[in-house]
This record gives C-alpha cells, sequence and structure tokens, in this order.
C-alpha cells in the first residue's frame, strides 16, 4: 500500500497565498461535488413536494398571481405602463415568470448554505455541492414555470420561432446572474440576519428598474438607469427568444455575460474562502 | 517504522465570548482572508483560546483518547482536524482519507425514507453511488432496519437514526478516523456491534476518539490527553493515567444519608492498620479529602455507633464505589446477624489486601436489619462516608479490580498435555 495518499494541511494563512492549490481545490470541489449536488438537490425537490396537497402548483402561484394583480392594474387603468409590443398579459406573464425564476437562483446560496447548516458544521464536503445544488434545484422549478408559459403563450395566441432554441441559453443566463447576485450577499448575510430580512425589499425595488412588468421606457433618467441595469437586457432578450421577436439587447446581454461569468468564478472562490470562517461563527 | 498519519503542531484556536462582536470579527476575519493578509492572531477582546497549543502526532493502529471537561475544547479540535475549521496558529497535517463519526445522521431529511437518506448521507460523506449501490445490503444489515427501510425518517427513533447514521459512516474506509461521543444513543447491543466495527476500522487507520465514557476509553484507546480550558494538560500512553486525571479535575460525590434513623454514627476509623485514623465525629469527616491507602497492607475499618433498642440482630453492607459512581467492589457481610448492644457499640472489619487498582475511591455504608430472609430495613445508610486513593507502583490495565493470581511456568509441556487428557478422554501414553 504505498500508493499516493493525499495529504491535508491546515494552517492559518490566508489561503490566497497559495493560489494554484485554491484553485485545484475548486475544481476538485466541484467535479467532487457535482454527485453530491444532484443528491442534495433531489433530496430537497422530493421533500418540498411530498409534504403538499397542490404540489407542483406552489411554483407557479406566486408568478401567476403577480401577473394578475398587474393585468388588473394596467387593466383598470390604475396604473399605465405604456405600449408593448407583445400583448400586455403575455408580457407580463413572461416577465413575472423570468423574474421568480431570477429571484429562486438569488435566494438560493443564501437559504441553502443556512439550511445545511447542521452538515456544514460537522462533515467535510465540497461546499460547492450546496451552490450546484441549488442551481439545479432552480432548473427543475424553472422548467414548470416555462412549461407553463409555453403553455399559456400557446393559448393566447403567440407562437414561438426557431429562436426558442436560444431561449434556453437566456435562461441560464438569468439563473447565473441570480446565483452570482446570491452568492455576493451570502457571506455577509450568513454572519448577519439583516441581509436575509432586506433583501426582499431591495429585490422589490430591482424589479421596478427591471423591464419585467413593462417595457423599457424610451426617455428620461429612468431610461438610463434601465440601461445600465444588466438584468434588463438579460430580461428582455430572453423574452425575445421566447416570443419570436427581434432582440433589440443582444450586444448587452452578452457583455452581461462575459462580466456575470467572470464575478460568478470569483464570488465561488470567495465562498469556499470564508465558509470556514462563517462556520465557525455559527455553529453550537 | 511509519510516518504519522496525523501531525498536530501548537494548534490552537480563539473564539468569542460575545455574539455581536464574534460576527464583527468574522466580518473582519473574511476581509483578512480575502486580502492575504498575514497579521498574527492575537486575542481581540472578548475573546479567548479554545484551543490553546495542543501538539500531537498519530501513527496508523493508534488510537488517541481525548479527555477533559465539557468545553475544553476536544469537539473545537476535531473540528480542525476535520478541516471544517482553521486553526488561528500553528498547523495541522492530514495524511490519507479523514472518516468522521460525529453526529451520525446529519443531514437526514425526515420527510425521506431511510433508503433514500442513505443515498444522501452517503452523498455527503464521500461515497459514490456505485459504492453506496454496492454496500447497501450491509448498511441496512448492520443497522438491522430492514423493515423501516422505506418509512421516513420522522417516524424513527433516535436510537434507530443513529444506528442507520452509523451504518452509513462504517462504510467509509478512512485511514484516519475521528469519533465524537456518538453511541451514547443506541442500545447496548447496537453499541458492541459498533465498538467491533471501530476496532476493525482502528486495524488500518489512525483514530481519535472523544467521549465521557471512561470505561470505553480505557478500552479502546492506547493513549490520551487530557484537556482543560483549551490546553492539553496531560499526555500519556497510558490511557489509565489520563482518566485518572480526569476524575481529579471534579469534585466527587457529596456524602448523603438515608435510613429509618435507628442507628446513628457516631465515630469512624480509617486506614491501614499501621497508621489508622479515627474521627470521632463521623459528621466532620471532610468529603473532599482522600485518604492514602497502600493496597498491600491490611485495612481497617471502625464503626462507633448507638441503635434503637426495638432492633435485634443487624448485618453491616460495606461498598466502594470508583470516581464514575458505578459500584466497583462489596464486602460479604458478616455471615451471621451481629447483635445489637445497649449504648455505643463498635464494629471492626478488617480485610488483609485491597485488590484495587489505583484510583480514587468512596466507602458507602449500610446498616440493615436482619430479617434472615430478606435484607430487610435500612436503619442507615451513608453514601460516600468517606473517600481514599489507592497508589500501586504502576498501573495495570484500565480494570478496577486486580486479582492475585498463582503463575506457574513448566518446561515440560507434556506434563500440562497430560493433565488435560485426563480430565478428557483417558489417552494412552506410549
Amino acid at each position: 500500500m504505498t500508493n499516493k495518499k493525499t495529504v491535508a494541511v491546515y494552517t492559518p494563512e490566508s489561503r490566497f497565498r497559495s493560489p494554484w492549490v485554491l484553485l485545484k481545490e475548486m475544481g476538485t470541489g466541484i467535479i467532487y461535488g457535482r454527485e453530491l449536488a444532484w443528491r442534495l438537490a433531489v433530496r430537497d425537490i422530493s421533500a418540498q413536494y411530498r409534504q403538499t396537497a397542490l404540489g407542483l402548483i406552489w411554483a407557479l402561484i406566486l408568478p401567476i398571481a403577480n401577473t394578475l394583480v398587474w393585468i388588473f392594474l394596467n387593466g383598470s387603468g390604475i396604473v399605465s405602463v405604456g405600449k408593448t409590443e407583445l400583448p400586455y398579459p403575455v408580457y407580463v406573464l413572461t416577465g413575472t415568470m423570468l423574474w421568480a425564476i431570477f429571484m429562486d437562483a438569488l435566494n438560493a446560496p443564501l437559504q441553502d448554505t443556512m439550511a445545511s447548516k447542521s452538515i456544514l458544521t460537522k462533515i467535510n464536503f465540497p461546499r460547492e455541492a450546496i451552490i450546484l445544488a441549488g442551481i439545479y434545484k432552480t432548473l427543475f422549478n424553472g422548467s414548470i414555470k416555462i412549461a407553463i408559459m409555453v403553455l399559456a403563450l400557446l393559448v393566447l395566441g403567440i407562437y414561438p420561432d426557431w429562436r426558442l432554441a436560444l431561449f434556453p441559453l437566456g435562461v441560464l443566463s438569468l439563473i447565473m446572474a441570480g446565483t452570482t447576485l446570491g452568492l455576493v450577499l451570502a457571506p455577509i448575510g450568513l454572519l448577519y440576519t439583516d441581509i436575509g430580512k432586506g433583501l426582499p425589499l431591495v429585490m422589490q425595488f430591482l424589479m421596478y428598474v427591471t423591464p419585467v412588468v413593462f417595457p423599457m421606457p424610451s426617455q428620461g433618467w429612468i431610461s438610463v438607469l434601465l440601461k445600465l441595469n444588466p438584468l434588463s437586457s438579460l430580461i428582455l432578450t430572453t423574452r425575445d427568444w421566447l416570443t419570436g421577436f427581434s432582440t433589440d439587447y443582444l450586444s448587452l446581454f452578452f457583455w452581461a455575460n462575459g462580466i456575470l461569468l467572470v464575478l460568478l468564478f470569483v464570488v465561488l472562490l470567495v465562498y469556499r474562502l470564508v465558509m470556514p470562517i462563517i462556520i465557525e461563527r455559527m455553529s453550537t | 517504522m511509519s510516518e504519522p498519519l496525523v501531525r498536530v503542531q501548537n494548534v490552537s484556536k480563539k473564539f468569542c465570548r460575545d455574539l455581536k462582536k464574534s460576527l464583527w470579527y468574522g466580518l473582519m476575519d473574511m476581509i483578512a482572508e480575502l486580502t492575504g493578509s498575514t497579521a498574527a492572531r492575537e486575542l481581540r477582546p472578548k475573546e479567548f483560546w479554545a484551543v490553546d497549543n495542543v501538539s500531537f502526532e498519530l501513527e496508523k493502529g493508534e488510537c488517541l483518547g481525548l479527555v477533559g471537561p465539557n468545553g475544553a475544547g476536544k469537539s473545537t479540535l476535531l473540528k480542525m482536524l476535520n478541516g471544517i475549521i482553521k486553526p488561528d496558529r500553528g498547523r495541522i497535517e492530514m495524511h490519507g482519507r479523514v472518516g468522521a463519526l460525529i453526529e451520525l445522521g446529519a443531514g437526514f431529511n425526515p420527510i425521506l425514507t431511510g433508503r433514500e437518506n442513505i443515498y444522501i448521507n452517503g452523498s455527503v460523506l464521500g461515497l459514490t453511488k456505485h459504492e453506496i449501490d454496492r454496500k447497501l445490503d450491509d448498511i441496512i444489515g448492520f443497522a438491522e432496519l430492514q423493515d423501516f427501510i422505506d418509512t421516513p425518517v420522522q417516524n424513527y427513533s433516535s436510537g434507530m437514526r443513529v444506528r442507520l447514521g452509523f451504518s452509513i459512516a462504517a462504510q467509509m474506509e478512512p485511514d484516519i478516523l475521528l469519533v465524537d461521543e456518538v453511541l451514547a444513543v443506541g442500545d447496548v447491543g447496537f453499541r458492541i456491534k459498533c465498538y467491533n466495527e471501530i476496532y476493525r476500522i482502528m486495524e488500518n487507520s489512525a483514530v481519535i476518539f472523544v467521549s465521557h465514557s471512561m470505561p470505553q476509553l480505557g478500552k479502546v484507546c492506547t493513549s490520551g490527553i487530557l484537556m482543560d480550558k483549551g490546553r492539553a494538560i496531560m499526555r500519556s500512553d497510558n490511557i489509565s493515567e489520563v482518566i485518572n486525571g480526569y476524575y481529579n479535575l471534579f469534585a466527587g460525590e457529596q456524602r448523603t444519608q438515608v435510613g429509618s434513623g435507628k442507628v446513628r454514627l457516631i465515630a469512624v476509623r480509617f486506614g491501614n492498620k499501621t497508621d489508622c485514623i479515627t474521627y470521632p465525629d463521623a459528621q466532620a469527616i471532610d468529603p473532599n479529602h482522600y485518604h492514602h491507602i497502600d493496597a498491600n497492607k491490611p485495612l481497617t475499618i471502625g464503626l462507633t455507633f448507638t441503635m434503637d433498642q426495638a432492633v435485634d440482630c443487624y448485618s453491616i453492607l460495606l461498598s466502594i464505589s470508583d470516581v464514575d459512581q458505578k459500584l466497583v467492589l462489596q464486602i460479604l457481610p458478616p455471615e451471621r446477624p451481629l447483635k445489637n448492644h445497649p449504648g455505643a457499640q463498635e464494629v471492626l472489619v478488617t480485610i488483609d489486601s485491597l485488590l484495587l487498582n489505583t484510583g480514587k475511591y468512596s466507602l458507602t455504608v449500610h446498616f440493615l436489619k436482619d430479617q434472615k430472609t430478606d435484607w430487610g430495613e435500612i436503619l442507615l445508610s451513608v453514601r460516600s462516608l468517606l473517600k481514599f486513593s489507592v497508589q500501586r507502583d504502576r498501573y495495570i490495565g484500565a480494570a478496577p479490580v486486580l486479582h492475585t493470581a498463582q503463575w506457574n511456568i513448566s518446561d515440560d509441556p507434556s506434563s500440562i498435555r497430560h493433565e488435560q487428557g485426563n480430565t478428557g478422554q483417558v489417552m494412552d501414553l506410549p
């Protein structure tokens, strides 16, 4: 038995001091974490639906209720959202559904890490698995939403074209954006619950500076704000791919994705680095 | 001969007493980690060393027992060894696959069935699906949960959960095994099974064992470290010494007295025959003072008391407990009941040699009304009447009682065989 054994060395030094070791660890963490992530996702999904009577419908109720509210507000003239190329119900339904997927992805890192407290403080496993499992779960719940959405589109007389093939790319980039932002917030949010408490408030605001329930305004400072918001191009492009409309913000979409990809890598690294410090504060 | 599997060098870890401060320090530590700060880790206000400068090495086949009172830093040390939290000082090297039996069944989802949880827990512990598929029957069989494996885990008893958790964790084939006080819940039968399994794993690995069950540590461990307030205050290759040190950290059992009140204990004599101490007032014996007893010399116990004249005959039972309050020895009462006399009377008990191992003990006295057929009424019972310690030249194992024996050596083994033959079948020798 002279085969090379793995040697783990733990010292107080910041692991940034040995970046190659850190990167290698993260790589193996993600590779070995995939199967675990799958298990965790299956666990959470089956547990989530086993104890409910309505089952999968819960994934839809919130965005559908949101859609109905906005159709009512717009139809009754209380709020006027301006002209949309798509019929407004379709516009707001697709918008809220996509936003819900983004929100799922955003909430996952903080919520799932919190929920995994008991194993995090006792077992050493690749921490990336929690994040990956969150993405799987978002994908699962997202596909239910998408299936309903596509069905609703057909009923409402919108027929997607070949660009539907690009639509998954749009959904993935929304999930990536959500995960990245969620990972930025997670380390501090795990220490201070203020983040978790304040998040719904901030996200509400963020939704109104993203063309979710109303179209991109063409002028004024609000139009600048919406253009600066990288989420705008993600939502708009994804919706356009789904509904077969021309994509006006394609270059912004790719720019946003490029930046997000780099950012995701960085925050994933940060997550791995700070986990021991957070676990130490959350144990017992 | 072999490289140590575990090498711990001057490891320290600090914790914070104050939650608000702790969170703030957490934030600071995160920034330090991310900026690659090399500043030394000193204590900040409200911080203390939870583990303070601990060092040891462990080779394959060795089992180290970590003992100490609650909050001594044992679990924190294990967490550092497992790589869950980082040390603030020092260096830890772990060579090989680390398995941890710490809070079994962590991550079980109560709604899912036992079978589903095997896969989840197995994955968390680093087993692949293929490995779990292969070992599934073993796991279920070992846990003896065949009938419940498709029942949601929320319907399991706590013992059943631990069974399942242990069975999964035992499938790891670690080079280094960390065990933290996990087997307290299971029933005796399963606990024995678990220990057998741990012994099996031990053959190929180095084990670090945290437990408050001293007899178990005494059986399993080859060496021990006694921790108190973060420091390793004793390190020995003899686990009994460490266990003894552990007991010395605590004040012993307090004296309590029950009974029908028909006996009043006045004075006590105690000690080796040559230097026997007399206590004129039995109530005034210092409960924290230990009499040193030489186990090789005769021991005298004298009890002076008055007894209610309504009692005709009585008997006295003397019991000796160890520091764990476990009864280790009782002295046979007199064959015939003793006759009550008016006024103060003294009973003198002499024991040729006490068969006790090195350690601390307490003496309990029961006065019983003799009814011949039964134990009878308890006239007076004084628990932990006094305490004493036995010191031998060296520790011999971890058993409380050392029995004397005659040892014969023969240089002609055939004679022994011949004797055996006589007890069984008659053998014809040529």
